[in-house]
């Protein structure tokens, strides 16, 4: 019977396990042979170099496959294959491009749920995502360039595009996948030819998508992948014959990369790092807001150049929101990457896991108050809970540092010139998030904010036609939309 | 400075905080990718079977058609351990019959009144209504908001309304009726919430609809009311009940919807005394899911009684 008494005692609510789900582990194969060659000239080859290093999961750090470490006379290989194959793709109608791009869309949509568990098993992401959004968004991506292979003369007006020549690309291990189509895609749209390297922790599903290639009937030596560490992305970037380089990946990798193409003439696209703030109005939706912010952050756990690392929150609901996002991790799933109900995987790798934890430990060394989720971890494999700090102060590393991994700062402000201030006091400035009702003020914010992206009221949205890309040392250039396929090639006369 | 202002909806808003529509399709988009699967997935169709207020609201209804729901209530399917549903929900007309059947078993009787389902009576009526449900042995009362009121802007009107069937309710639980569907925004779901748990009971309900308009249950419009609930009871302690209605067809539909109370709720939600599918359909497919996780396979349909909806 209802009882007209009020409780008035400190209450929270119970996230038991009354109504516990059972594991549901994706059982697609992954089809991830035990060796990996380079894809090059259309080919898998044994890499000249004669080695190959071990690809380890982070889900459970056991050894996946063999991987080929190119030296720079594989990368020539590479290299001589894709200058030999420009003339006659470049030449092709924009229309035969683009039904190329189509087939690779389709076969890549075909084989999606075997991708995904490579992905995951590859790179410790949740199968929910590599499901839900690397593989459609990389499909999304090679669907959205091939519309645009046969329409180049419409990009920019009076001015049609002309590809540049063989184009270097180096990616990171966040999005194997998706950096890959990104790279890729509007290369090829614009007539280009590619030689790429994935990421040494993350390179599974790059040299599964050569088969993606083979299968498109895609002209040799169009695409060329040549697996390795840092001396092959070193010799990759520093080849004579490229005519540009695309890179995706840590500010001081980049810095380095512009300084040695200082006067090569090659031309340059960076996307770097990020500490993006995510600025929350008390005006705001809350429980949306507190969704957002735990999507910025949590998301690919956190491997995420556009994270929102730094939440600023205005002063007078910062107890609130802080108390919310803790009742939010409360139902957080952490753990195997495979099991369809996990939220937040496995770190990338034991080097990441080392980073991660040490730039936590300075955040409690220098005062900022921890909060993690009360999670239980796989015993094997790399992972971290999901974490917050609270009482951060601008001058903290966890402030000013990229941590790429799911640990937010959480800062207040009074008043929107402060959050202007605090969110653009960073070297970075890739993304941005703004959340309150007032449309107004998302127009203010968006236009003051120094981001290449200002999400309003949402977070971490990318599609193919939004151009996405940098302020400072978050890079220059833009991938996607139209501002992308200008980063590919050259204005001529139409 | 006490000013007494009439209460409207901007003001109850900027105090509990507006909805983002997008945001909120984003998040219960979640639950719906969650995998139940083996063990679990038993114990949630047993959980939603327990949680079904099984409904006739017809104008044909009889006290043979009351019986034979009352009979489905108790006993929803042949094997001995399927849990009974919580309740019967009747017209008022039907109480009588219904309390007969089922007094003394645990199944509870539940009675729409106050005008059901427009609310375009004058109060006194409505109440008589209630007070003779209650009469009649009713054990719980679904009442409706007169939503022309709210839209109106007489918020005072709409919750002093409430009170006044609180009042008439006496013992009975009562359950009040958004009529989302009519409220259409997601802020006025979240603000009517709040100002029908000003002067609910700890243990009374909100629900969503009454399954007689063009749209009535979904994820959305649960997630806003039990994003209140948790709200309402962190600030003041007590726990208001929810109950979805109308539109949850399937046993898969269901178990989105537990999936959304565990994880905004908590397991204190996941009991029939929280929370309710006001359904009729529902019943057959949370049995049917049932008997293939038994079996390994789906047994055909008119293996499972049919008592409700349909005739």
């Amino acid at each position: 019977m209802p009882a007209k008494s009020k409780r008035p005692t400190a209450r929270e609510l119970l996230f038991g396990d009354l109504w516990e789900f059972d594991p549901a582990p994706e059982s697609a194969p992954a089809h991830i042979e035990s060796r990996y060659g380079l894809f090059i000239g259309g080919r898998m080859v044994e890499p000249k170099s004669k080695r190959h290093f071990n690809s380890i999961s982070p889900r459970d750090g056991s050894v996946l496959s063999r991987i080929a470490h190119a030296n720079a006379a594989d990368v020539d290989a590479a290299y001589r294959a894709a200058a030999a194959a420009f003339r006659p793709w470049s030449r092709l109608p924009g229309h035969e491009r683009g039904k190329y791009l189509f087939r690779i869309a389709r076969l890549l949509q075909d084989r999606a749920r075997e991708f995904a568990v490579a992905e995951s098993l590859d790179g410790g992401k949740p199968i929910r995502e590599s499901r839900d959004f690397d593989l459609p968004v990389a499909a999304a991506h090679f669907f959205y360039h091939a519309g645009w292979a046969d329409k180049l003369a419409y990009v920019a007006p009076g001015r049609s595009l002309a590809p540049l020549g063989v184009i270097g690309q180096v990616i990171p291990w966040n999005f194997p996948l998706l950096m890959l189509a990104w790279k890729i895609a509007p290369a090829l749209a614009t007539g280009n030819t590619v030689v790429i390297k994935p990421a040494e922790t993350t390179s599974i599903t790059a040299m599964k998508f050569a088969s993606i290639l083979q299968d498109a009937g895609l002209p040799p030596g169009v695409v060329n992948i040549v697996t390795g560490a840092g001396d092959t992305g070193a010799a990759v970037v520093n080849h004579p014959l490229a005519a540009k380089i695309a890179f995706t990946g840590s500010t001081e990798v980049g810095k380095s990369i512009q300084h040695a193409l200082a006067g090569t003439g090659k031309r340059l696209t960076l996307e770097l790092g990020g500490k993006a703030a995510n600025i929350v109005f008390d005006d705001a939706p809350p429980d949306q807001a507190v969704e957002g912010i735990i999507n910025g952050i949590f998301f690919n756990q956190g491997h995420v150049c556009c994270a929102g690392s730094r939440l600023l929150v205005q002063e007078d609901i910062a107890d609130e929101i802080v108390a919310r996002l803790k009742r939010r991790m409360a139902v957080l799933r952490v753990g195997d990457p495979l099991d369809k109900n996990t939220d937040v995987g496995a770190i990338n790798s034991k080097e990441q896991l080392a980073r991660i934890r040490s730039l936590v430990k300075s955040g409690v060394d220098e005062g900022a108050v921890i909060h993690q989720c009360a999670c239980r971890l796989p015993a094997k494999g790399y992972y971290f809970p999901p974490t917050l700090f609270t009482g951060v102060t601008q001058s903290q590393r966890i402030a000013r540092e990229e941590i790429f991994g799911p640990v937010l700062s959480i800062l207040t402000f009074r008043t929107p010139d402060e959050a202007v201030e605090k969110a653009n006091n960073t070297a970075y400035g890739l993304s941005a998030g703004v959340w309150t009702d007032k449309g107004s003020r998302i127009l203010m914010m968006a236009s003051r904010l120094k981001a290449g992206v200002v999400w309003a009221n949402t977070y971490n949205k990318f599609d193919p036609s939004s151009p996405f890309g940098g302020y400072k040392e978050s890079g220059f250039g833009r991938e996607g939309g139209k501002h992308g396929l200008l980063d590919y090639a050259l204005l001529v006369p139409r | 400075m006490a000013i007494t202002r009439p209460l409207t909806l901007r003001r109850l808003l900027d105090e509990v905080g507006p909805v983002d529509a997008v945001g909120l399709d984003e998040r219960v988009a979640k639950y719906t990718t969650r995998s139940i699967k083996r063990d679990s997935k038993v114990r949630g169709l047993r959980m939603a079977v327990s949680m079904v207020d099984l409904t006739t609201l017809e104008g044909k209804d009889t006290p043979g058609k009351v019986a034979s729901l009352c009979r489905k209530a108790l006993r929803p399917h042949d094997a001995a351990d399927t849990p009974q549903v919580a309740a019967v929900c009747v017209y008022p007309s039907m109480v009588r019959h219904a309390v007969g059947h089922v007094r003394g078993t645990g199944v509870r009787v539940a009675s729409v009144a106050t005008a059901f389902p427009s609310g375009q009576t004058p109060l006194k009526t409505r109440l008589a209504e209630v007070k003779q449900a209650v009469t009649d042995g009713a054990d719980e009362i679904d009442m409706v908001i007169r939503r022309g009121a709210f839209l109106a802007g007489r918020l005072d009107e709409v919750r002093d309304e409430i009170a006044a069937v609180v009042d008439a309710c006496g013992n009975a639980v009562l359950k009040v009726i958004l009529e989302t569907s009519e409220l259409e925004t997601p802020d006025h779901i979240r603000a009517a919430s709040f100002l029908a748990m000003q002067v609910l009971r700890d243990g009374d309900f909100i629900k969503t609809s009454t399954g007689k308009t063009s749209s009535n249950a979904t994820l959305a419009n649960n997630q806003v009311m039990i994003d209140a609930i948790r709200d309402h009871y962190l600030a003041t302690g007590t726990r208001i009940g929810m109950k979805p209605a109308g539109g949850i067809r399937t046993a898969k539909q269901a178990l989105h919807y537990l999936v959304a109370v565990k994880e905004t709720l908590g397991d204190e939600w996941l009991h029939p005394s929280r929370y309710r599918f006001g359904a009729s359909s529902l019943l057959n497919d949370l049995l049917r899911q049932l008997e293939t996780q038994r079996g390994g396979a789906y047994p055909a349909p008119w293996s499972f009684s049919e008592d409700s909806g349909g005739y």
